[in-house]
This record gives structure tokens, C-alpha cells and sequence, in this order.
């Protein structure tokens, strides 16, 4: 049994397993932290920036910091939760979203959060960045367009070995995910289907069906991201 | 080809953490690495070949397309464009008959462009394959090409130039020179290499040694300024079945050049250093991750390892202290600048690409295969020989009470006397610019790109962990300067150049702060730009590790202390500007129609 810890968020005291991240303690006790590239079951990794909460006057991530005993966490603060929608801002701007013929409007996580953050329109001037789209495999095509290079799919789409299906390429602003060529021919159907589900934008689209669920309701279309947890 | 990549494979017995290696060795003996050769790599090391991509796309100096049988990288520094480089370029350019960024047909030569190759005191410079050559003229372009193509060899061509100290020797052979100004404690040549090793650790406990460092307060060199006693404390109690230290020597910060001449001059102090750090932490290897772009030491630093070895100062029971073992490996980066940070150099040594790990835990805790780790800077590592040799006191009464010991400075640019310079610390900026011999001064970039570039009203600050600190990066600008176009611009696109990319922030904001610079650049600018740079620059103080969090910091700091050169860069009379420039927008268009438009302005 993990030992019980008391820590802080923003003033309300939450229980918690001693190790948990802050996030997970967070969803339990009914706080929303807004997170894109932490997912389920996969190593987090503090890519997208979002999650960031302040403890002791620094910036962490919240779903990499393990809770501990007295911590006191800064969450919904006016300074963070500016950052959170600077960092959406950067996203939309950084690629090209075309949220009204997205295959995944209204399961996007993206723009939920964008909604939730009440995002008009970016305050950051559009990069119109030139991206490729790979519809090579069978079954998923990889659109550049739309990735926010979350790591998602890097992490959690795997085969039995643990070879990766998808890869970071070149770094920085040139920074991009990869289908491998080979292993990308050789997918599952299911497995194209997960990689779809996994990713929370419209990066990886599932070949087959297109819109078989109308938009208007989807997933955030009925309820918005957060509000499961909220409390 | 198949046998040749096997055979290597076999060489570091198919392990995938050897990526790095693996890569180097291909490249050598195939030129580059082509996508079929990423694919056999993937199934021998089990892998997707995405995955061997990720690592080779990361770094600058592999290539997946064919290079030159020569390759010539010029250095694109703030320093080199100050002393030269468009004249420089334009003569590699004409002489090669390529442009920048280009292959000759016959495949004998490349022209690249590259950052900062530690060689600001004498530059330009390039790397010719892997030898360096500073003090780059047209003439001197022109001299090279044509030795090249007359058949020469890069090795004869270097030992017409040959630079001071040991640079001079057979297994160095590089144009490259010392230039140490001033010596101090740690330069001054009054230690007998080895001694430590040999006469005192056989007589002194871990703990002893941890102690005295401890209370010498010396503080990591690299910049970041961890006190180093603490840290080995914490690496040599924190739990794991073997411990590591490494010797960060990926000198990457643009204006830092101290840690090349260390490792020229006094290489048997680092190792050293990395032996006693050793010895305290209960280590069994240390690694030096030497940046590519100082491979033209590796065989020379090798040999200084064989050396040792030879007398027992590595290896089994080294010393002849019973089950001290401990021995040094040298990992050659692969060009990325955010490889200096000690999470991402950990995970370029596992072969991996170079992103900052999450902290907590920190490499003490987890570093080098999840095993305690201790990193050290080059500059710490040769300081706390002296130290355990002199003693803590000896080492307390040099500098200032903040700020204990000697600096050695990397200073640059415009000055009679750029090099090397061991001061103490407590130095103040005036002091600095009349030592190294600067005039008219303008600004100083303090602490390189990710530090502060500053003006004359802050001349009388001092250098010191609390004031200025500083890795140890001084890059002096004169009044005839444009501090915005030569050198926040050059900064602003190293750091967009360098960023590896993983947080969204450090990936996308300063580019988005570029456009913001390039607009008042062109004077399409208003105040508003100017307000607008300081808040959105802000987010970065989020990013992972100090690259993204320092990245505005060229742009930020130079409105700090240059407002004026903003201010009279603004239109004056205009609230707002989108910045579209309709004319240049629609200029290709109108020459595919072969009309031209009306403009309705002015």
C-alpha cells in the first residue's frame, strides 16, 4: 500500500498516494489540470508545457512531478493559466488547423482546450508553415499539418517487440513525427485505429470512415474537456 | 557494405546505446548514412528504422544524403560575421564553385554552414572535415582550395599554420591557437600532473575528499553554479549498483572556448579531476562527451589515457588502492548544442536524441542508464585536483565571499587581446574590458547567448554567482556595432537553430519572436511590437531545461538595457501594422503573369 500524503492545490487540501503525479491526484479530487501529451499508461514526458503548475515559486510539470507530503501547488492562477493559453495560441499558429473539415473536430483535444480557454483568435501572428502529409500506409494517413508532436503515438504505438511505428525527425522549429515506411505497410487495422484514438488532434486519421459521427455530436461537442472533472 | 556495417555492430556488440558511435564509424567509412543503412541498423538492433532516424536527423553532423569527399563548415558566429565571414564565404564559394549549403558535382567538395565551433578568439574559422582553420582570410581560402585540389592532404596543408602550445604536436596538427592572457590558481603550472592520484588517494578516504570540496564552496564552472561538494555528496549516497561521472566537455555556448584550451593544455588535470571524482563517489567509469567539433584532440586525449593507464592512474586497483577501479571512455557528440545540458548529453550517451530529461530525478539519482551520475563541467573537474592538492583553505581565499576561486574567461570580439584570462572572481566589467584591451565599448554579452548582453551603466557590476555569472562567455561589441542585426539577430537564430523541439514553447516562441525582431528590423515596426516581445517572451520561462527558458533572452535583454535602439527603430506616427508587405507578397505571381499590379498607397 503507497502511504497517504496531504498536499495543496491552489489552497484545497487533496489526499493522495505518496508518488502519484500531481495530475492524477488532481483528476481524482476533482481538479482539472489541462494536459495534450500526457496519456494513460505511457512515460510522461513534459512536451507540451501545458500541465505546468508553479511549487515553491518554480514551474514544473504536473505530470511529471510525483506528489509529495506538504506540497503547495499554484494551478488555476491568472499568471499559469495565461502561459496554458500562450501555449495553444503557439499550437494553432504552429501548424495549420482547420478545425470546421477535421476529421476529429469535436474529439480534438486541442480545440476543446482552445474552447475551454475561451481562444478567439490567436494573439501570435500564423507561421503557414509547408508540411506533408504521408498517405502511404494501407490504412492511416499521418498529416503534418495538423501535429502538435505530443509523442503520443511515438509512445504508445508499438509492435510485440517494442519497435516504434512513429518517430521524431530533425529538431526544433523543423521538428516532425514519421510513420516508418515498412512498419507503417504492415499495421493492423486495429492498431491504425489506436493510433487515431491516441492522438488528441487530427495528425493521424483512420483511412476507412470518415465523419460516420456527425460533428456537432462528438465527444466535447456535448461536453466540454474538464468538465468531468470539475468540481 | 553489409559486411562493413556488421562488422561494426559487432564492435560494440550490438548495443543500441552505442548509437552514437555505431553512427560515427558508419559515416566514416560510408561517406554518410543512407536510408537502406538506417534500415539494416534497425533490425540488428531491433529497431524501427524511424526510430534510427530520429537519432540521425537530430544532429548536425550526420548526414543521410552524400556529402563531399571534403567538407567545409564555416562557422556562422556573431564573431565570424564581425571579423569577416561574407568575405570569407564568398571566397570558399568562388573557389569551390558552389554556394553555401551545396555539393560540388564531382563530389570532392561541400560548403555548410555551422554554429559556433569554439574558435571565437581567432575567427573565421571552419572545420575541413574535422580539422579546424582559424584565422580564415580570402587569400588564405584561396591557398587551402587550391592545395586541396593539387592533391594535398588536409594534414599537410594544417602543419603550414600550426598553432601554439600543444596544439603544435604531430597527433594534435591544428591552426588553432591557445592565446592565454593571464594565468591564475588553476593555469599557473605549478602542479605535478598525477600527484593527487598517486600520492594522496592512497592515504585518504571518499569522505575526506568530499569534505574538502565541500568546504573549498567551489561551484559547478559550466555555468549553471551547483556547489560541487553537494552534488558528489548526493551522487555518492544515492542508491544504485554502479555509479558514473562525466566530464561535460560539449562547449557549446556561442563565445566559450576555455574548456578547448583546458583540454589542449592540461588534459591530465581533467582526467585527473574525473579519477578523484571517482575515487569519492565510489564510481567505476567516467565518460568525456567531447563535442565533434573538437575531435581534431581525440586521438591526442586518447593517447593521454593510454598514458595513464600505462601507469596505473586508470584501471584495476588504480594507484594501488585495492578495488579502486576506474577507467575513461570518450563519447564524441555529433553537433547539438543541446548536448551541454547534462540530461541531454545522459541521453546522447545512450544514443539517443539530445532532449532535456524531466527533473526530478536528477542525474545524481538517475543520469547515465538510470544510474547515479555525477556531471561535471571541464573547468570544475581540473580545479578540484588543485584543491584537494592545496587544500580548501588555500582555495577560499581566492575571489570574493560570494564567489570563491578563479573564473577562467572566454573573451572575444571587439578587444586587442581576445583569449583566454584566469581571474578571480569579483571582477568588475570595467575591469575586464581594460584587461583584455577593449575601447569604445557598446555592450558586452555577458555569460554568451543565454546570458545578458549589457551596457555601460552596468560596467561597474561584478562577476559573481549572485551579480553577473557567467560559464564563461565574453564577447565584446564596440560603438561602430548594430547591436540588433549583428548579434540579437545571430542569437535569436542560434537558439531557433539549436532548440531540440520538445517543448512546445521553446519550439515554436522564439521563432514567433524572430518575425516580431525581423518586423522592427525593416521598419514595419510600431511600440506595441516592442511591448508585445517582453510578455510573449514569457511563456518560455516554462520550457524544460535552460535553453528554452534563456532562449528570449538575446531579444529581452537587449531591450532591457537597449531600449533606444527599439525606440528608434518604431514608426513613430503608427499605432498598428500587420506587417504584410502586399507589393513582395504578390511579386512571383506577378511574374508568372507577367503583369503588373497597381498600388494605391503612398
Amino acid at each position: 500500500m503507497a502511504n497517504k500524503v496531504k498536499i495543496k492545490i491552489d489552497g484545497k487540501e487533496i489526499i493522495t498516494d505518496e508518488g502519484k503525479t500531481i495530475v492524477e491526484a488532481a483528476r481524482e479530487n476533482g481538479v482539472f489540470i489541462p494536459t495534450l501529451c500526457n496519456f494513460a499508461g505511457a512515460l510522461p514526458k513534459g512536451c507540451c508545457r501545458m500541465c505546468t503548475i508553479k511549487i515553491n515559486n518554480r514551474f514544473m510539470t504536473a505530470c511529471t512531478t510525483p506528489a509529495a507530503s506538504g506540497m503547495e501547488v499554484e494551478n488555476h492562477t491568472p499568471e499559469i493559466e495565461e502561459f496554458r493559453k500562450s501555449i495553444i495560441e503557439l499550437l494553432f499558429v504552429s501548424g495549420n488547423h482547420f478545425c470546421p473539415s477535421c476529421e476529429k473536430s469535436g474529439n480534438c483535444e486541442l480545440q476543446a482546450l482552445a474552447y475551454r480557454y475561451q481562444m478567439m483568435v490567436p494573439r501570435f501572428p500564423y507561421d503557414f508553415p509547408m508540411k506533408s502529409v504521408d498517405g502511404t500506409a494501407p490504412f492511416i494517413i499521418k498529416d503534418q499539418n495538423r501535429c502538435i508532436l505530443c509523442k503520443r503515438c511515438i509512445k504508445t504505438i508499438k509492435d510485440e517487440q517494442g519497435r516504434h511505428y512513429f518517430a521524431f525527425k530533425e529538431r526544433g522549429h523543423k521538428l516532425e513525427v514519421i510513420l516508418d515506411e515498412q512498419m507503417g505497410k504492415e499495421m493492423s487495422r486495429a492498431l491504425a485505429r489506436k493510433a487515431m484514438e491516441n492522438c488528441p488532434v487530427g495528425s493521424i486519421i483512420y483511412k476507412e470512415i470518415g465523419f460516420a459521427e456527425p460533428i456537432g455530436t462528438r465527444k466535447y461537442d456535448k461536453m466540454p474537456i474538464g468538465s468531468e472533472i470539475d468540481n | 557494405m553489409k559486411d562493413r556495417i556488421f562488422k561494426i555492430i559487432s564492435k560494440y556488440n550490438g548495443d543500441s546505446s552505442r548509437l552514437m558511435d555505431i553512427l560515427h564509424d558508419i559515416q566514416d567509412t560510408e561517406g554518410y548514412i543512407a536510408g537502406d543503412i538506417m534500415g539494416l541498423l534497425a533490425d540488428l538492433l531491433s529497431l524501427s528504422a524511424a526510430q534510427v532516424e530520429e537519432t540521425v536527423s537530430f544532429y548536425h553532423f550526420y548526414s543521410d544524403k552524400p556529402r563531399a569527399k571534403v567538407n567545409i563548415y564555416l562557422n556562422d558566429s556573431v564573431t565570424a560575421n564581425m571579423f569577416g565571414r561574407a568575405e570569407v564565404l564568398k571566397a570558399f564559394e568562388d573557389a569551390c564553385g558552389i554556394s553555401e549549403g551545396e555539393v560540388s558535382e564531382d563530389g570532392q567538395l561541400g560548403l555548410f554552414s555551422t554554429s559556433c565551433i569554439g574558435m571565437n578568439d581567432q575567427e573565421p574559422a571552419a572545420l575541413i572535415n574535422d580539422k579546424v582553420f582559424t584565422r580564415l582570410t580570402p587569400y588564405r581560402v584561396s591557398q587551402i582550395i587550391a592545395d586541396l585540389k593539387s592533391g594535398k592532404s588536409l594534414d599537410e596543408i594544417t602543419v603550414e599554420s600550426c598553432g601554439d602550445g600543444k596544439n603544435a604536436l604531430p597527433e594534435v596538427n591544428a591552426t588553432v591557437y591557445n592565446n592565454i592572457r593571464r594565468k591564475g590558481a588553476l593555469l599557473n603550472n605549478d602542479y605535478p600532473f598525477y600527484s593527487v592520484v598517486r600520492d594522496m588517494l592512497p592515504n585518504i578516504s571518499s569522505e575526506e575528499i568530499i569534505d574538502i570540496v565541500s568546504e573549498s564552496n567551489i561551484r559547478g564552472r559550466g555555468g549553471a553554479g551547483f556547489p560541487t561538494g553537494l552534488k558528489w555528496k548526493f551522487g555518492s549516497k544515492a542508491r544504485g549498483e554502479r555509479r558514473f561521472i562525466i566530464c561535460n566537455a560539449d562547449e557549446g555556448e556561442p563565445g566559450t572556448f576555455k574548456d578547448r584550451v583546458l583540454l589542449t593544455e592540461y588534459p591530465e588535470m581533467v582526467f585527473e579531476g574525473m579519477a578523484v571524482a571517482g575515487y569519492a563517489v565510489g564510481a567505476d567509469l567516467g565518460l568525456l562527451y567531447l563535442r565533434y567539433e573538437y575531435k581534431y584532440l581525440l586521438n591526442y586525449l586518447n593517447g593521454i589515457l593510454d598514458n595513464m593507464r600505462k601507469n596505473n592512474y586508470l584501471g584495476t586497483n588504480v594507484a594501488g588502492i585495492e578495488d579502486f577501479n576506474f577507467d575513461i571512455r570518450i563519447q564524441l557528440g555529433a553537433g547539438a548544442y543541446i548536448c551541454g545540458e547534462e540530461s541531454a548529453l545522459i541521453e546522447s550517451l545512450e544514443g539517443k536524441r539530445g532532449e532535456p530529461r524531466d527533473k526530478p530525478p536528477f542525474p545524481v539519482e538517475k543520469g547515465y542508464l538510470n544510474l547515479p551520475t555525477i556531471v561535471n563541467n571541464v573547468e570544475t573537474l581540473a580545479t578540484v585536483v588543485k584543491i584537494v592538492k592545496n587544500g580548501a583553505d588555500w582555495f577560499n581565499k581566492l575571489g570574493n565571499k560570494d564567489s570563491v576561486g578563479t573564473k577562467v574567461l572566454s573573451i572575444s570580439g571587439d578587444c586587442r587581446f581576445p583569449g583566454i584570462y584566469e581571474v578571480e572572481w569579483g571582477m568588475t566589467i570595467s575591469e575586464v574590458l581594460a584587461m583584455c584591451g577593449a575601447t569604445e565599448v557598446q555592450a558586452i554579452q555577458v555569460g554568451g547567448p543565454s546570458g545578458a548582453l549589457i551596457g555601460k551603466k552596468d560596467f561597474g557590476r561584478e562577476l559573481s554567482y549572485s551579480d553577473l555569472p557567467t560559464g564563461g562567455s565574453m564577447i565584446v561589441f564596440n560603438n561602430s556595432r548594430n547591436l540588433l542585426r549583428e548579434v540579437v539577430l545571430n542569437f535569436t537564430n542560434f537558439f531557433i537553430e539549436e532548440s531540440c523541439g520538445s517543448c512546445s514553447t521553446c519550439r515554436n516562441m522564439p521563432y514567433v519572436l524572430r518575425e516580431k525582431l525581423l518586423k522592427i528590423l525593416n521598419g514595419r515596426g510600431v511600440k506595441q511590437d516592442v511591448e508585445d516581445i517582453l510578455q510573449w517572451a514569457k511563456v518560455l520561462n516554462v520550457s524544460r531545461c535552460g535553453l528554452g527558458q534563456t532562449a528570449a533572452n538575446p531579444i529581452v535583454s537587449s531591450i532591457r538595457n537597449f531600449r533606444h535602439l527599439y525606440d528608434a527603430l518604431v514608426q513613430k506616427e503608427v499605432d498598428y501594422d500587420s506587417g504584410f508587405d502586399l507589393e513582395s507578397s504578390v511579386l512571383e505571381s506577378c511574374k508568372v503573369v507577367g503583369r503588373q499590379p497597381i498600388f494605391h498607397h503612398h
